[in-house]
Formats: C-alpha cells, sequence, structure tokens
C-alpha cells in the first residue's frame, strides 16, 4: 500500500540532536514503537540495545525487551514474536551474526519482516572489532534485504524505511541494516529526530493480515513441503524481492517529502560524478574517506567522484549499470573478501562486474579491497586506488592485475 | 501501568477420569507418522488438554516431518514450525509477542495458550540452553513440552543424551568388537529443570500410557502461568524395534519398572503420580527392568551382565537418590539433621 504523505515546512516535523548511529536507530525504534526486542551483547552493534534498554529505563519506550541464552535464540524470539503480529527489532555483529545463522536463514524463508542491524564487524580468528562486511554479506542470498548505512541519519531514516518496506504486504520480508562498526555505530553527528507524529505518518502500523498467527486464524505456518512446493515458495520469495525495489523508491520518495532529505535515487549516492571520468564505487563509511580524496584530486585537475551503493539487496542492477556506464573506469572498493572468487576480488567486484556483462556500454573495473578489520583507509590509500584505476582508464587492464589489496605490509 | 493478560483464568479444570476427557479432536488426520507411534498420540493429548484457543510451536524432528505436511496437516490449533533447538525461544517470542500486543491494545484480550514442543534431540541437547532460558522467564505465560522417544528419530534414530545406555542407534550400533558403542547414562532432564529453575511453577514427567495424567498435568502446567515444563516418555516402535500394537504396554513397563518415574513439581513441592506413588507408597512392587529391555530390539544384544548394570543404576535411583526420578544427590549421615533433610519427614508441610 502507498502511504500518502503531506508536504509540509520540515523544521516543524523534526528537531535536530548529537547522538551516534547506533543511538539513531535507537530513535527509530522509539518512533516505529517496537514491540518486541531481543539483545545479546557483542561489539559493536551492542550500544542500540544499551540505548534502547534506556529509552525503556526512562519511559519513553513499551516494548517487551529480552536479553536472549545467545543470538540464535535473540533472532528466534523476534522470528516468533513477529509471527503473532509483533513489530521487532534484534541485531549482531561478526561471529554473533553467524551465531544466529540459522534462524536468519529461516526468517527470510517465513516471509517475516524482522528488522535488524548487522554492526559489521571481522569475524574471528584471529579476533578484530573494527568494520569488515562479510557478516552482512554472508546472508546475501537468503532473502533479507540488505541496505547500507553512510550517515547516523542515514541510520535513522533507513530504520523507519526497513519497518515499512519491509512490512508491505508486496515485500514482506526482513531487513538488516549495516552500520560499519566503530566507524558509524559509535561516532557522534548530527542528526534530525522526526516527530512522532511525522513519524507515524510516514510508518503505517503493522498488520500481518491473514499470515497472523493466532487462535482465530488457525494456520499452520512452514509446514514440510519438500520437492513438490518448494520450487513454487522460493519463487514467491523472488518475486517479492523484485517488488521491493518499487516499495524502496516509494519509501524513498515519501521520506523525501515528509523531511527533505535522502538523495534524488534511492539506489545510490553519487559525489562529484556529473563531468567524472574515474569514480570510486563502495559501499557504508568509505563514502568519508574517499569524498576527502576526490576533492583533494579534483584540485589536482583530475575528473574523479564516489557512486555509493545504498541497497545492496535488492541489487538495483538497471541504476547501477545506467550510472557506472557513464564512466571509462570505475576502482570498486570492497570492505570484504571472498576467497577464491572469480579474479580473486570481493563481493561488490563480483556483484557490479556481473551486473555490467550484457551490456556494450561498460567501463573498466578494478577491483580494491581495502580497510579490513577497521583498517582506517588514509589518503596514501585513497590515492593508490586512484592511480591504479586511472592507470586502468588511460591504458586498458593487464591480466591479473584487476584485483588489488589496498596498504597490506609485506 | 496497563493490566497485563490473564493468566490462571480456571477453563482448565483438572480431568477426573477418562469420561471427562474433552470430545473434541484438535489433532486430526493428516499425519504421517508411524504406526504406534506415541510421540503423536502425546501431540493429540496435549491439544485435547489445552483446548482451541492455544498457539503451538513445533521443532524439527518426527512430529514436524512426519507429522505436518503441507496439505494434510493434522494440527486444528494455529501451528508454526520452529528451529530443532529453539523451542525454548519459539515460546518466549510468542508469549512476548501476545503479551505486549495485549498490552499496547493490538489484540483483543484473553488468554491464548503457548505450547512449544521439541523432541529429546531437539529439546535436551540441541536445545537446552534456551529452554533454560525461557523457564527463567517468569512475566511469560509458556509451555515448553519435550517428547522423548529416546533418539533423533527422524533422521533415522541416532543416539541423542536421552537414549538409555547401551541401546543399540545407528550411531551405536553392536558388532563383533564393541557389544556396546552408547556408554552414558540418560540426562535427567525435568529434574535438572527444576532444580535449577526456581520461579518456573511447574515441572512434570509423564507418558501417553497414563493419558489421563498426563493431560491433567498439561492443564496445570498452562493454568499455572509463567513458564512451564513437561516432558514425556513416547515409546517409538521404529527406533526401539518393537511391534507397534506394544507401545502403551511399553509405556506402563517403563513406569513399573522404576525407569520413568512420573512426577511433576508444582512451587517446589514434589508431588509423584500413578504408579510410581504406589511404588514409592510400597503399594506396588517396582518389576524388574529386563521385563521392558527384554522386549525391545534395541536391547536385543545385552548380556545377563548389561542387563544387571541396567537394573543396577535404576536401583540407585529409588535406594540412593534423595528423591527417586527426581533428585540424585545423597547427604552425607552426619548432615541429614544438620540440614534438616530426613527422609521420612516430609520437608513441606503441605506435601
Ligand atoms: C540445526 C539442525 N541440525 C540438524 C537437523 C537435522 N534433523 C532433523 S530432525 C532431527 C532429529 C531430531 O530429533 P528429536 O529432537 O529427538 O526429534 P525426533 O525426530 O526424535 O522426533 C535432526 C537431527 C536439523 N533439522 N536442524
Ligand atoms: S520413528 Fe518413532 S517417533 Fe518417529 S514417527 Fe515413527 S514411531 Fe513416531
Ligand atoms: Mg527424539
Amino acid at each position: 500500500m502507498a502511504v500518502a504523505v503531506k508536504t509540509t515546512e520540515t523544521s516543524d516535523v523534526q528537531t535536530e540532536q548529537l547522538m551516534t548511529g547506533c543511538e539513531a536507530i535507537a530513535e527509530a525504534i522509539r518512533l516505529a514503537d517496537v514491540d518486541v526486542m531481543a539483545a545479546f551483547p557483542i561489539r559493536p552493534y551492542d550500544t542500540v540495545m544499551q540505548a534502547a534498554a534506556k529509552l525503556i529505563a526512562n519511559g519513553k519506550l513499551d516494548c517487551e525487551y529480552i536479553v536472549a541464552d545467545g543470538e540464535h535464540s535473540q533472532f528466534e524470539i523476534v522470528k516468533h514474536a513477529c509471527a503473532v503480529g509483533s513489530r521487532v527489532f534484534v541485531g549482531s555483529s561478526g561471529v554473533g551474526w553467524f551465531y544466529a545463522f540459522e534462524a536468519i536463514a529461516v526468517t527470510a524463508g517465513l516471509r517475516l519482516p524482522v528488522v535488524a542491524i548487522c554492526g559489521n564487524r571481522a569475524l574471528d580468528d584471529p579476533g578484530a572489532f573494527g568494520t569488515e562486511h562479510n557478516d552482512s554479506l554472508a546472508v546475501r542470498d537468503l532473502g533479507w534485504l540488505l541496505p547500507w548505512a553512510e550517515t547516523a541519519q542515514e541510520c535513522l531514516d533507513l530504520a523507519l524505511m526497513a519497518w515499512r518496506v519491509g512490512e508491505d504486504k508486496r515485500v514482506s520480508l526482513p531487513v538488516a541494516i549495516g552500520l560499519d562498526g566503530g566507524f558509524l555505530t559509535h561516532s557522534q553527528q548530527l542528526v534530525s529526530v522526526p516527530t512522532k507524529a511525522a513519524a507515524d505518518a510516514y510508518l503505517p502500523r503493522f498488520d500481518l493480515g491473514d499470515r497472523l498467527l493466532h487462535p482465530d486464524n488457525p494456520i499452520t505456518i512452514a509446514p514440510q513441503v519438500d520437492q513438490d512446493w518448494l520450487m513454487e515458495i522460493r519463487r514467491q520469495n523472488d518475486a517479492a524481492m523484485r517488488r521491493a525495489l518499487e516499495v524502496i523508491a516509494e519509501a524513498h520518495a515519501d521520506l523525501k517529502k515528509l523531511f527533505g532529505r535522502g538523495g534524488d535515487s534511492p539506489f545510490l549516492d553519487e559525489y562529484m560524478t556529473d563531468d567524472a571520468d574515474v569514480v570510486f564505487f563502495g559501499q557504508g563509511t568509505l563514502a568519508l574517506p574517499m569524498k576527502v580524496a576526490i576533492r583533494r584530486l579534483r584540485k589536482q585537475g583530475h575528473k574523479v567522484g564516489l557512486v555509493r551503493l545504498k541497497w545492496f539487496r535488492p541489487f538495483p542492477t538497471d541504476e547501477v549499470v545506467r550510472s557506472l556506464s557513464r564512466f571509462k573506469a570505475v576502482g570498486i572498493v570492497d570492505r570484504d573478501y571472498s576467497f577464491g572468487s572469480p579474479y580473486y576480488g570481493g563481493v561488490l567486484y563480483n556483484e557490479v562486474r556481473s551486473a555490467l556483462y550484457s551490456r556494450d556500454e561498460r567501463p573498466t573495473i578494478v577491483g580494491f579491497v581495502a580497510g579490513l578489520g577497521g583498517r582506517e583507509i588514509d589518503q596514501t590509500m585513497a590515492q593508490d586506488i586512484y592511480d591504479k584505476t586511472a592507470a586502468a582508464a588511460a591504458g586498458g587492464l593487464a591480466a591479473g592485475d584487476q584485483c588489488h589489496w589496498i596498504g597490506v605490509r609485506e | 501501568m496497563a493490566v497485563e493478560a490473564p493468566t490462571g483464568t480456571g477453563t482448565l479444570p483438572q480431568i477426573k477420569g477418562v469420561k471427562e476427557v474433552p470430545y473434541d479432536e484438535l489433532f486430526v488426520s493428516g499425519h504421517r507418522t508411524c504406526q504406534g507411534c506415541e510421540s503423536a498420540l502425546v501431540m493429540r493429548h496435549m491439544v485435547k488438554a489445552s483446548g482451541p484457543r492455544t498457539i503451538v510451536l513445533g521443532s524439527t524432528g518426527c512430529m514436524y516431518v512426519a507429522n505436518t505436511t503441507y496439505y494434510s496437516t493434522p494440527w486444528v490449533v494455529p501451528w508454526m514450525h520452529t528451529q530443532l533447538g529453539a523451542a525454548g525461544s519459539a515460546a518466549l517470542g510468542t508469549a512476548a509477542g501476545l503479551k505486549v500486543l495485549m498490552r499496547k491494545g493490538k489484540l483483543a484480550r484473553e488468554k491464548i495458550n503457548v505450547i512449544a514442543f521439541c523432541g529429546d534431540g531437539g529439546g535436551a541437547d540441541m536445545g537446552i540452553g534456551a529452554i533454560s532460558a525461557a523457564l527463567t522467564h517468569k512475566e511469560y505465560d509458556l509451555l515448553v513440552l519435550l517428547y522423548d522417544n529416546e533418539s533423533y528419530a527422524n533422521t533415522d534414530i541416532q543416539l541423542s543424551s536421552q537414549t538409555p545406555w547401551g541401546a543399540v542407534t545407528t550411531f551405536s550400533p553392536t558388532g563383533s568388537e564393541r557389544r556396546i558403542m552408547h556408554t552414558r547414562w540418560k540426562k535427567n532432564v525435568p529434574g535438572m529443570l527444576a532444580a535449577g529453575h526456581p520461579e518456573s511453577r511447574y515441572i512434570a514427567a509423564g507418558c501417553a500410557a497414563y493419558a489421563v495424567d498426563l493431560m491433567n498435568k498439561i492443564r496445570k502446567a498452562l493454568e499455572v502461568g509463567g513458564p512451564t515444563f513437561v516432558h514425556t516418555l513416547d515409546p517409538c516402535p521404529k527406533g526401539w524395534d518393537y511391534h507397534p500394537q506394544y507401545s502403551q504396554e511399553l509405556g506402563h513397563l517403563a513406569v513399573e519398572a522404576g525407569i520413568w518415574p512420573l512426577y511433576e513439581v508444582l512451587d517446589g513441592v514434589v508431588n509423584l503420580t500413578g504408579p510410581t506413588r504406589q511404588i514409592a507408597e510400597g503399594r506396588k512392587k517396582r518389576k524388574p527392568v529386563e521385563d521392558y529391555l527384554r522386549r525391545q530390539g534395541r536391547f536385543a544384544h545385552f548380556t545377563t551382565e548389561d542387563v544387571e548394570h541396567f537394573q543396577a543404576e535404576v536401583d540407585k535411583m529409588w535406594e540412593e537418590w534423595l528423591i527417586p526420578g527426581v533428585i540424585p544427590f545423597t547427604i552425607p549421615q552426619k548432615d541429614v539433621t544438620l540440614l534438616n533433610i530426613d527422609k521420612k519427614k516430609p520437608l513441606h508441610a503441605t506435601a
């Protein structure tokens, strides 16, 4: 269902406050009037649970807050609470996300619109707290919608969008917002927080309709189907994921109308691309150091820009193709790895190449693996990424020169 | 603060005999379990006892795979699959959801029974942590029912922590070099849960061979409110290797031989039920375990010494445990007075 949103002065419906990415998500939890959430400690996502607990303690949120005995239970608890009609929230990071993996898989299969965050964190072993996207990306094939946030503001906005899109009957799929660990989960920024009335106008009440598990609606959910029906059910999930693109676009348009932000495209955020020959491509807080580099490089006369992907699933293939076909070369910066993959590239690298394969107009693609384990991408690294991408743009790409690890000590 | 959803509404009175058992069937045809499957009978009794205002969550296992098939579901009540180790969390999430939605006025206020079931593999092994956690949440009304067919039956009869010592399973075959592969004694699940979860008001052990006793335990669990637990021992013709017509008889034998004591723990007070009470009171003599073991193919390889070992362990449970079948500890003689423990005197005035 499309939601009718009236245009008002955007300043009437929101106030500015200083907060971290996780605190911004907690504000969205309050605005969405979440019914059930389940917590378990792991850094860096868990500050969202701390912030939400404080909201409950201070009487600002009425919510069942269950401290689970592990992440598997955490995700199972909210899955089942969702099936009886509750709006739910959950989250994890790194190995915690993997501990919940079974529950994560079935939640998508069940088409239950659980909203989660993944405070992206390197996987053990060896231990590291910092950002890596392999935790979120591991669920990329299962039917979760996967947006990535750049700023605390976007955390709040994406969370409201997540309930709206996920709970929309055309979609009915879970959503996991990626927040770069440390860089976004823990950094304070100014955030415009909508009033409750404005949030209510944006986000309709959750209604599972005839899928509600209740004695008045005695359905059997997820009986054994075997080979008789599984393909038809998978195909329905596929159709829902396809429909999600248009539902996201609607939610983005309404958010823009109501709060005056979100950029031109729901799926891509472009920075200084109008006349660019070379662009960087990536997701999350990567945009920050790359924008600094772009401003510096432009002073030296280089025509360089950035395309930031906002939704990894559903992958906005048409938008990505349309955007990237305009450039000579694209340097894809993966904050993840995919050992043994084609050309030993990262996940984004191979997704983008796959999206462009059948197009006549396509840029040269260079892959970079950078900033793993939360390592900061500094200006020397950004320069290195630019130099290699610009060289590819100028003279083609030598075989075996498609993917590079950046800033690695030998 | 808004009022919470009601608990203990008195709508599930104790059943005083087989003639009082509700006529309505809420678990009907459509399942594909083996002939003589006692676990399927537990399912039928469970929802008969709880009535239609019930939500059932079912873990993976025979009672899912063989029992709940698309287009032929046997469930008249709302039913949802949950993962093998997730019965505790499924119950918790469902109960929490219902509670908050009723509190916020998003759902009509009424008592809805929440029952999550799991097998012995799902509950006693994989899901024991989540069940334990659920039993500490006294703010939620839920029942976890563990149907114990003493193996991972659905995956072709592999041993679990509930498989009896020495039994043959596909992971513990008998062979020319090793007669016995499975050398662990059965984990005492209801006793452990009762001892470890003081705020769970009701924990019980039952058996479908004593149907009214079992239905009453289900009803008590749902009536007292809070998180509760019932464990049933279910003879399984396929896994235990006997003719399906003997399922009820084997249930009786397990209890009469003292291997599976029937009891309940209500508000910390242990109450033995059925033949177990008669045995404890000396009104009934325990049958030899051999009468039970020799009826099942899974013990066919047992030597006389194996049977004696089994008997000795069961005797120990009856003669040495603080509470037979429930609490395994014993007390040094010098501390019996010190701790005010005298088995001849009731520990509770009301016991
Ligand atoms: C996480 C997970 N591991 C393994 C399985 C495979 N599996 C399906 S049913 C089953 C047996 C479960 O045994 P139990 O809980 O005792 O139930 P029963 O089959 O005996 O009724 C197993 C191991 C599974 N479904 N999920
Ligand atoms: S294997 Fe055992 S538990 Fe499973 S359906 Fe057959 S009798 Fe029932
Ligand atoms: Mg079993």
